[in-house]
């Protein structure tokens, strides 16, 4: 059986009313070990804060894992009480968001190899007419970054840098990922 | 970090891999909706493989969700105004498989098309007994049931005399992050459709059909209220098989 697939429509300018959760940016509990935080800003093609999105993120727990039984190797409770891998910000007035998270480990790619510590990240806004994906990978993973396979898809290699996030050189595992969801510097989007 | 984890190769185990969904979705860059102009993405997006980040996603909301969540007319001093409604249906996949036990979120505006929300300027009255927002699970046959009041049309300044048809906002995860969702469901036979652009987005006639709910007087309850019947088809999939690692 076949059935059409419902289409996407705009998240539209009220998803305050229906999606954020008060732990929604928490996909680990603040405090725990090994918390970072990524934040940054959602931006559009003049530059201005998008202040009426909404920035989720999936990501595997710091052991390579997932907590889900379509994963060949099995569905793994994560080490860390309260990992539950999905993070969840609606931008502020400002266009910031903000997650609290666990850094993901390494993952295993079919064919051999792996793929860089990642973030699958979703992207909705008033103004986009389904969501954007893209991923944030980090900066002190150079030689993993190298070998993965998707940043090696990106045929521009300059692109390759929106979706590295920066260190924040003030504060320890802070990492700073913004978004351009247009201009120079576009963020690089997937389809998956 | 346990080194077997992240080292070693999947082998030739099965992996889903969700369908491709060609001509469904509404392209980015739509001139008649304004707002897409600056911040639709430039660039074609770059093809991306289903890996195991793609192919799995989070299995949650059962903790979060209480039953009088999936009755928007209740929790308040009053009964909201306007029309009482049924909005029920299933949540399935390409394939016809259900979706059992995952996370829907509703949002919509009130009988008088006025948002609780800051922003929403529209000079039409709130409703002190009505917030707009529910959620609920779906069971085990994929099933979903809310209460509601039947949104009203609204105005918007997209364009001249520019009116969103009545609409419900859903979202709704599925069980991996390639089938999340959001989208919006609509009422049978709405004058506004031929006129508006996020709804004719969509370039494909029967997609577009498939946002529109049915009227159901089988589930109509007598003397209490109507009821619309609207299944979500989310992106099925296929068991494939990964190639063999090449250090097997």
């Amino acid at each position: 059986m076949t059935l059409g697939i419902t289409p996407s429509q705009t998240v539209g300018p009220f998803l305050a009313i229906g999606l954020p959760w008060p732990d929604g940016p928490f996909v680990v509990p603040a405090g725990a070990p090994g918390a970072v935080v990524i934040s940054g800003h959602v931006l559009d093609g003049a530059g201005a804060p998008v202040p009426d999105a909404l920035v989720e993120t999936w990501q595997a727990d710091p052991d390579s894992r997932f907590d889900h039984p379509d994963d060949p190797r099995g569905a793994a409770r994560p080490t860390v009480a309260g990992f539950r891998g999905f993070g969840r910000s609606a931008t502020d007035a400002g266009g910031s968001y903000r997650i609290c998270t666990l850094r993901p480990g390494p993952l295993p790619c079919p064919g051999g190899g792996s793929e860089a510590p990642h973030l699958d990240v979703s992207v909705f806004a008033r103004g986009l007419l389904d969501r954007v994906v893209t991923r944030i990978y980090f900066p002190d993973e150079a030689q993993a970054n190298a070998a993965d396979p998707v940043l090696a898809a990106i045929a521009d290699p300059a692109r390759r840098s929106t979706l590295v996030a920066v260190a924040d050189p003030d504060q320890p595992g802070a990492f700073r990922f913004d978004i351009h969801l247009q201009g120079d510097r576009e963020t690089v989007f997937f389809d998956v | 970090m346990t080194a077997s984890n992240t080292s070693a190769p999947l082998g030739e185990r099965a992996l889903p891999r969700y369908h491709a969904a060609p001509g469904v979705n509404p392209p980015l860059d739509s001139a008649a909706y304004k707002s897409s102009a600056f911040r639709a993405p430039k660039h074609p997006p770059v093809p991306m493989p289903q890996r195991l980040t793609e192919i799995t996603g989070p299995l949650l909301g059962a903790e979060r969700v209480a039953a009088a969540d999936a009755d928007l007319t209740a929790g308040h001093a009053g009964e909201p105004l306007g029309e009482r409604i049924i909005v029920t249906g299933r949540v399935l996949d390409s394939d016809g498989r259900a979706v059992p036990d995952t996370l829907i979120e509703v949002w919509q505006a009130n009988a008088s098309g006025r948002y609780a929300h800051r922003v929403d300027n529209h000079p039409a009255p709130l409703d002190p007994n009505f917030d707009g927002a529910g959620r609920c699970m779906t069971d085990s046959l994929g099933r979903y049931r809310f209460v509601t009041i039947k949104p009203g049309a609204y105005p918007w300044r997209n364009h001249h005399n520019a009116w969103r048809p009545a609409h419900i906002h859903f979202s709704l995860f599925g069980r991996a992050f390639t089938q999340r969702l959001i989208t919006q469901m609509y009422f049978p036979a709405d004058p506004l459709f031929p006129l508006d652009p996020i709804f004719n987005s969509i370039p494909d006639e029967e997609a577009r059909d498939r946002l529109i709910a049915r009227f159901d007087i089988d589930q109509t309850v007598p003397d209490w209220a109507l009821c619309y019947s609207w299944d979500i088809v989310l992106r099925g999939r296929s068991a494939t098989v990964f190639e063999a690692g090449e250090d097997q």
